[in-house]
């Protein structure tokens, strides 16, 4: 025994060595101005702002000036306290509704394509009908019955994400149940619980937390476009979309009424997407390797 | 070998159906294993031999149908609830499987998926669990097992990655090992020690274990007894050495010929076997090798020969033409 011992020699380095991969400056400079928007957002109670309802007939469409850091808006009211307010709508709203999307999406797409079958079929169809649904007519009939508010919204759009969700994680899935690894744990006896939550969804979470960013900034825009028609959250409480809405109205007079809250959903949108793609890429350890 | 056996395997057949009718990809095989005894399993690709292992397993897709019985450890596997299987494969069966980049999870260290399946079998604790990984690891051949526990599967080389699913096997303390051509996705440098690494670690559990290998150069010196398989029979089976001095199958010495060896003089073409196997959607009446077996003669076409013993009842094969015994190729 002691000679095969000593034919095992080793075809690597002793030491393993961790490579460093590094991010580019885009990606911080995408990453603060999230936080940025993140600590206005949770700030804003505490923060010295002007009431973002409170209306100053006499200083409608106000240029900018020390009371007013970014003028007022048709009524008065002051841009940049309803800037941040509608931060907090949008920030809600992206986040919570994409949430929703990923966790019943992801669980029935983990599902579907685990045990396949009847039940994937069902799943499958179901989601066809949803996404066949026009998202409008949806968004007005909940509106319609259960009445304009934050949580309503919420969950338009996070139901009309699960779909998308459940489709990434279907797929996902259906190429890693096949994978040796599944069959080595059923082999050693794992359950399908195990195989499930141990196994498969450390893999399905990798594509799902990416698209979970996309699923963000696609929310924001989505959040901005229900505003923007008045499906969205209720006036006088303010939210990026209905400010470029109301600021429509006077494009020609105060551009920047319409400009300065789209400004502020691009970059965040545009920031979202980065720190997705860069996370992805950074969190990916199969480097192109399998 | 005395008594019951550890593993029988008693007329299984695996039919798989397809788009272009019924394939039998596993034709009624019988085979027998004793406990801390190793068979190889031999035949080119597509020859059953992966589906038999599965079928042993109990891990055929969903779609597949298995008749026959697969008694292990006094139990038929076939026919247990699927908790009892489970239990089962836990406590006693264990495989290693081609090719280590998908054998391995991805996203989780070697660490997490040792010491996690010690935990759940061993019920040990995090820490016992822990240091019996960097045990493992060690038994091996893993340098540095204390490091490598942090380290994911991309970051090791293709002969570790097999080292460590095959430490992954062993942490159950299996009875059964499978080993699923363990060596054929990795440099031929390598092979010999997986081989041997498989061969020491058998020998010091005492445990069970069929390799499932195309080359009959892995299993010539590793095994008790090798079956070999071709078309979803087995065609030859054999004590290892008996096989070796006196193969009586043509399909066994045609598989011996295509071994590539080192005397011949350079530019020698490989005696390769002609043709194709049969499509097992449409079987043959007669012998399935016998469009390519150089002696197929007469009824070779019309009827299936069955496996019988010859000479010595552990030597079986399938064919009226067998080899004589004189014409056997030295091992």
């Amino acid at each position: 025994m002691a000679t095969l011992d000593l034919v095992i020699q080793e075809d690597v380095t002793a030491t393993p060595v961790r490579s460093t991969r590094r991010l580019g400056r885009l990606f911080w400079a995408a990453l603060g101005w999230v936080i940025f928007v993140f600590a206005a957002a949770t700030l804003v109670d505490v923060l010295p702002l002007p009431s973002p309802t409170d209306m100053d007939m006499l200083e409608r469409r106000a240029p900018v000036s020390a009371l007013h850091w970014l003028g007022t808006d048709g009524f008065g009211r002051d841009e940049l306290a309803r800037l941040i307010h509608g931060a907090r709508i949008s920030l809600i709203v992206g986040l919570c509704a994409p949430i929703i999307g990923l966790t019943i999406g992801g669980a029935l797409g983990m599902l579907a394509g685990y045990f396949r079958g009847r039940f994937e079929s069902l799943v499958v169809g179901s989601m066809d009908v949803l996404l066949a649904f026009p998202p409008l007519i949806l968004a007005l009939a909940v509106t319609a019955y259960l009445g304009q508010s934050i949580p309503n919204l919420t969950f338009i759009l996070g139901v009309l994400g699960i779909p998308a969700f459940m489709r990434v994680a279907r797929a996902a899935t259906l190429t890693l149940a096949r994978r040796e690894f599944v069959v080595a744990a059923q082999a050693l006896g794992a359950s399908h619980a195990r195989i499930l939550l141990r196994e498969l969804l450390p893999n399905v979470m990798l594509p799902l937390l990416a698209f979970f960013l996309l699923g963000v900034a696609v929310t924001i825009v989505a959040e901005g476009a229900l505003s923007f028609l008045g499906l969205g959250v209720p006036p006088p409480i303010s939210s990026w979309g209905s400010m470029i809405g109301e600021g429509r109205e006077s494009l020609d007079v105060a551009p920047q009424l319409a400009f300065i809250p789209a400004i502020a959903m691009f970059l965040t949108v545009l920031s979202f997407n980065l720190v997705g793609d860069s996370l992805r890429a950074l969190t990916d350890p199969r480097q192109g390797a399998l | 070998m005395t008594g019951t056996p550890l593993l029988s395997v008693e007329d299984v057949a695996v039919d798989l159906p397809t788009a272009r009718g019924n394939l039998r990809a596993v034709d009624r095989v019988d085979l027998t294993l004793g406990a801390g005894r190793t068979l190889g399993i031999v035949g080119e690709s597509g020859c059953g031999k992966t589906m038999l292992s599965r079928a042993i397993l109990q891990l055929l897709p969903k779609k597949a149908k298995l008749s026959g019985r697969v008694m292990f450890d006094g139990q038929d596997l076939a026919r247990c609830s699927a908790e009892t299987l489970r239990k089962l494969r836990a406590r006693s069966l264990a495989v290693v499987f081609q090719d280590p980049m998908t054998s391995l999870n991805p996203v989780l260290t070697i660490g997490t998926q040792l010491i996690e399946t010690l935990q759940e079998h061993l019920e040990l604790d995090g820490m016992a669990a822990t240091k019996r990984s960097i045990e493992l690891l060690a038994a091996v051949g893993i340098p540095a097992p204390e490091q490598r526990l942090a380290q994911y599967p991309h970051q090791l080389s293709g002969g570790m990655r097999q080292r460590v699913a095959i430490a992954i096997a062993l942490s159950c303390e299996p009875k059964l090992l499978i080993a699923d051509e363990p060596t054929t996705a990795l440099d031929v440098t390598i092979q010999a020690q997986i081989l041997d690494l498989l061969a020491r670690e058998q020998k010091r559990r005492h445990m069970a274990m069929i390799i499932i290998t195309h080359d009959l150069g892995v299993v010539a010196g590793r095994t008790d007894e090798v079956a070999v398989m071709y078309a979803g029979r087995v065609v030859e089976r054999a004590p290892t050495q008996a096989l070796f001095k006196h193969m009586r199958m043509p399909y066994t010495e045609a598989l011996l010929a295509a071994i590539p060896k080192l005397d011949t003089a350079p530019h020698t073409p490989l005696p390769a076997i002609s043709g194709r196997p049969p499509d097992p959607t449409r079987p043959l009446i007669g012998c399935s090798f016998a469009p390519r077996c150089r002696y197929a003669a007469g009824r070779c076409e019309a009827e299936k020969p069955k496996l019988a013993a010859a000479e010595t009842a552990d030597h079986l094969y399938a064919c009226f033409h067998p080899i004589k015994l004189a014409a056997g190729v030295g091992a």
